[in-house]
């Protein structure tokens, strides 16, 4: 976007409303560092298994942010955001894997360079789909993205000496930063408690969904944002406004799949292994582009916060439940026709889908703002 | 010569099941506008009724079933669910079916728990000699159904009254409305249809002919491919969904045999961009224009 200037010599452009600072935003900016307090201190009280279901919520909120800006934003249904964050997830183990391996191909790299590798990949190849995305358009956009999560599954299983096949897999290098280890090695404590590899990684997660979460609330509010909803909502119009629109559509591809790669970095970190899926039903199966599309959808198509929730929702459901149960005793089953936790959250969040279509489709974000409005006497709440 | 001979008799099977399956998309698109994302949770419902009713009514009978309970599923789906948000945009009913999709696929998938039954009794393993080359049985009937079935509703669709109100309102929702068509009428009429299809097809689909494997989350994946069939065909042509599915059979068989069967399932999807990037609506979609 640095291409165009804005310094047109047009004396009647009027000038920006100064950014409303009233006693709202004051309160949102308090509650939004509160919960970020809130998670900074949590590694200190919760046990490990419940951090760990933490950092699955935060590898969806990273993954639902992209799709919400690609889909909610810009317009453009994908159904390939498992494709990316399997490329993300191949990326980061093959740039970290160790050189010299005769069956697997490493390049050794720092494990920091590999994340940033990672996510430069899986946005050249959101760029290389930019072609196709150009001339497409609604749900035939969204079917040929499609085509991605299939080539994905192919490439995994054939490209043995990159994913480590769906056999065996292939362990990611665990992350380090500046010769930092996120792991169980060294000595660290904060008031007491260990800092070990779960907690650490915790944080690294937290400062990763901070940096997308402020990068993504940017884009949304700035110029680009702008753009991204002008091709949403007419196309020809935005392009008699002067916009791109092929260049705008490749650009939000390559964003939210440089998201999704990093949610797919994030993925292998968590599960600590890259492995294929064998069908479509998996890690990085369809399945799972439909649980992100849920997460945007339950949270409301295009607000950022929004994906969080539903990431916190769709993601962390099943973790939970699965904690849960084995307290309680609800859906222990493993057998046959077992209700197991990942079962009912897949009913959750596809009742919760139906529910947001038929009853409000703003989803999460815009009952939030209703709330928002109820507070502010004689406003206009929109 | 004869295993290629065999292959396309295969893929012409295969494809002939697609094109069922693809049809009852387009139909419903052409009526409603919306992609139906959940044809492949009717298509396992069907199935399961099948499998339920087995014991009991014998196979025959249990097929009836199926395939009128995938109907009126789908039939339910349009009159409790989309009928009730005629406001919303196709688009969020698109993401509606998805919602309705993992419901049903999910619950029947736990139902079926680790049994994976072949639900095509009547033609299934029982392979055909034809002048030395071996023939599926399940393609060869599936081939003479879906022509049967396909000529029925383009007779329809030519010449009955439902045919022309379906293509009034495919043409312009409002004048159809003010020349007295009922538009709830076409609309769950057409859900239905497309149900009853999906119920037709997984009787060949969930067979060891068609896909070696029985009932499972595996069919859900084969129904999938009946997206590209339409696409390819573009999403508003009823005879371009018959090609489509053509295309997509053929290019099934034809890339199982000559590269791998991992690659088959991709090779489809990738045909699909090939036709998408050269004809963004399909081979014989109408060109979609906006009015600025």
């Amino acid at each position: 976007m640095s291409d165009r200037t804005d310094t047109l010599d047009v004396p009647v452009a009027a000038p920006s409303p100064k950014p409303r600072r009233d006693l709202g935003w004051w309160i949102r900016l308090a509650l939004w560092l509160a919960l970020f307090v809130v998670l900074l201190a949590l590694p200190l009280y919760l046990e490990a298994q419940w951090l760990k279901a933490g950092q699955y919520m935060m590898v969806g909120a990273v993954g639902a942010m992209g799709l919400t800006l690609l889909t909610g934003q810009a317009g453009q249904l994908s159904l390939a955001h498992a494709f990316f964050l399997l490329a993300g997830a191949t990326s980061y183990t093959v740039l970290s894997g160790p050189t010299g391996d005769p069956e697997l191909v490493g390049f050794g790299l720092d494990p920091l360079l590999a994340l940033v590798g990672a996510v430069a990949v899986t946005a050249v190849l959101g760029l290389a789909f930019a072609p196709v995305a150009a001339r497409l358009r609604g749900i035939y956009l969204g079917v040929a993205s499609l085509a991605l999560v299939f080539l994905g599954l192919y490439l995994g299983q054939s490209a043995e000496s990159l994913t480590g096949g769906t056999s065996t897999g292939r362990p990611p290098a665990s992350f380090e930063l500046f010769g930092f280890p996120f792991s169980n090695e060294g000595e660290l404590e904060i008031l007491g408690v260990p800092i070990r590899e779960t907690e650490r990684v915790w944080y690294l997660f937290l400062a990763l969904v901070v940096v997308a979460f402020l990068l993504a609330r940017g884009a949304v509010g700035g110029r680009i944002g702008r753009a991204w909803r002008a091709v949403r909502d007419n196309e020809s119009a935005a392009a008699a406004m002067g916009i791109s629109v092929p260049g705008v559509k490749a650009g939000v591809f390559a964003v939210s799949s440089a998201y999704a790669g990093l949610a797919g970095v994030m993925t292998v970190l968590w599960f600590d292994i890259l492995k294929p899926d064998e069908s479509e039903f998996g890690t990085y199966g369809i399945n799972v582009s439909i649980a992100y599309l849920a997460m945007i959808i339950i949270g409301g198509l295009g607000s950022v916060s929004g994906a969080l929730v539903g990431a916190v929702l769709v993601n962390g459901l099943p973790q939970v439940l699965a904690l849960y149960s084995t307290d309680l005793g609800w859906f222990t089953g493993t057998g046959e026709n077992a209700f197991t936790p990942i079962l009912i959250s897949s009913f959750v969040y596809g009742a919760a889908i139906v529910l947001v279509v038929l009853f409000e489709p703003g989803g999460l974000a815009a009952i939030g703002r209703r709330i928002a409005g109820l507070t502010r006497r004689g406003k206009d709440p929109t | 010569m004869d295993t290629f001979v065999q292959l396309v008799v295969n893929g012409l099977g295969k494809g002939a099941v697609f094109a069922l399956l693809a049809l009852g998309f387009v139909i419903i698109f052409k009526a409603t506008e919306v992609v139906n994302f959940a044809h492949g949770s009717l298509v396992l419902f069907g199935g399961y009724l099948v499998v339920v009713t087995r014991e009991t009514l014998g196979w025959a009978g249990a097929a009836v079933v199926g395939v009128l309970s995938a109907g009126l599923l789908a039939l339910l789906v349009e009159r409790l669910l989309l009928s009730r948000s005629r406001l919303a945009s196709p688009f969020s009913l698109a993401l509606l079916t998805i919602g309705v999709d993992v419901i049903i696929t999910e619950e029947i998938v736990r139902r079926l728990g680790v049994s994976l039954p072949f639900i095509g009794d009547a033609w299934d393993a029982q392979p055909l000699q034809v002048g030395g080359v071996t023939m599926f049985r399940t393609h060869l009937v599936a081939i003479v159904v879906a022509t049967v079935l396909i000529t029925l509703f383009f007779l329809a669709f030519r010449y009955s009254n439902w045919g022309i109100a379906m293509r009034a309102q495919a043409e312009n929702k409002e004048a159809a409305a003010l020349s007295g068509v009922r538009s709830w009428v076409v609309t769950s009429s057409a859900w239905l249809v497309a149900g009853l299809l999906a119920g037709v097809a997984v009787l060949f689909i969930a067979t060891q002919d068609f896909s070696g494997a029985g009932l499972s989350r595996g069919t859900h994946s084969i129904a999938l491919a009946a997206f590209p069939a339409a696409i390819i065909g573009g999403l508003d042509s009823t005879a371009g969904a018959v090609v489509g599915g053509l295309v997509v059979g053929l290019v099934d068989a034809l890339s199982t045999e000559y590269v791998s069967f991992a690659f088959a399932k991709s090779a489809v999807f990738l045909v699909m961009l090939v036709v998408l990037v050269v004809r963004p609506s399909g081979l014989f979609g109408t060109k979609e224009t906006t009015r600025v």
